[in-house]
């Protein structure tokens, strides 16, 4: 069962209040303070992207994250709505291209390169991209 | 916490001091500062991120961005930065090797290559 499950419309001013509630939550579950600008940053990112996502296919349902306390990992789900979306993604090189104007789409990159645990799923119901944190001393937490 | 922006000339270059957050709410707000600069002829832009708390991909398209359009007017787009959580993500990006990053104002202020 989540731990904490939250979902908001998808505009731009509620992705500051999802970092800071899975920043909260994982400090609680006992990730490490060294990881939590980590955790910050990436549900940041996962979250503009389908928020982003959302506004593009004219989606009115809101994002989902999901945040999952285990013994040993904390895990984050973000959840868009919209099918097959995790393929059409540009790498940073597309970004950089003089020709091509797509400012926004560094988000799975930086993703990529922050987070050691990350799978990214897509599904006839939209797209996920789950990120796990090992728990430190989660034997001492009783 | 909001998006600060204040701008100051020093000689030929045009300093962009931002602090805050830069995030895909906030974003826009540097866009539009940036093309602004751009449109009025500064083409040789030092942003200022020492005021920055956190920084996301939005926000690096953003300055993206605005390398591009200094670049069409032959500029250039410098940074000054010494947070070690800020540099991270130039760097996982690759855009160390795109931005020239200095550490003091001063440093960027005076470069020429």
């Amino acid at each position: 069962m989540a731990t904490v499950e939250l979902r908001f419309s998808a505009q731009p001013e509620h992705v500051r209040t999802a970092r800071l509630v899975a920043a909260a939550v994982a400090r609680r579950a006992g990730v490490e303070e060294a990881l939590l600008d980590e955790v910050r940053l990436a549900v940041g990112e996962a979250c503009s992207r389908a928020v982003g996502l959302h506004r593009v296919n004219g989606l009115l349902a809101p994002v989902r994250v999901v945040l999952t306390e285990e013994e040993k990992t904390f895990s984050i789900e973000v959840g868009d709505g919209v099918p097959g979306a995790a393929e059409s993604v540009p790498g940073i090189a597309a970004v950089l291209d003089p020709d091509i104007e797509g400012e926004d789409e560094m988000g799975l990159a930086v993703i990529s390169g922050l987070v050691d645990d990350v799978e990214v799923t897509t599904g006839e119901s939209g797209g996920t991209i789950k990120m796990s944190w090992p728990v430190a001393g989660a034997s001492d937490v009783a | 916490m909001d998006l600060s922006l204040s701008t100051r000339t020093v000689g030929d270059r045009t300093v962009v001091e931002v602090g805050g957050e830069i995030d895909v709410y906030t974003a826009p707000k540097l866009r539009e500062q940036l093309v602004e600069l751009v449109n009025d002829g500064s083409y040789h832009l030092v942003v200022d991120m020492e005021r920055v708390d956190f920084l996301d991909s939005t926000g690096l398209g953003v300055l993206v961005g605005g390398l591009k359009r200094v670049r069409a007017h032959e500029g250039s787009l410098r940074l000054v930065c010494n947070q070690e959580r800020i540099l991270k993500i130039f760097r996982i990006t690759g855009l160390t090797k795109v931005f020239p990053i200095h550490t003091t104002v001063e440093d960027a202020v005076n470069a020429t290559d």
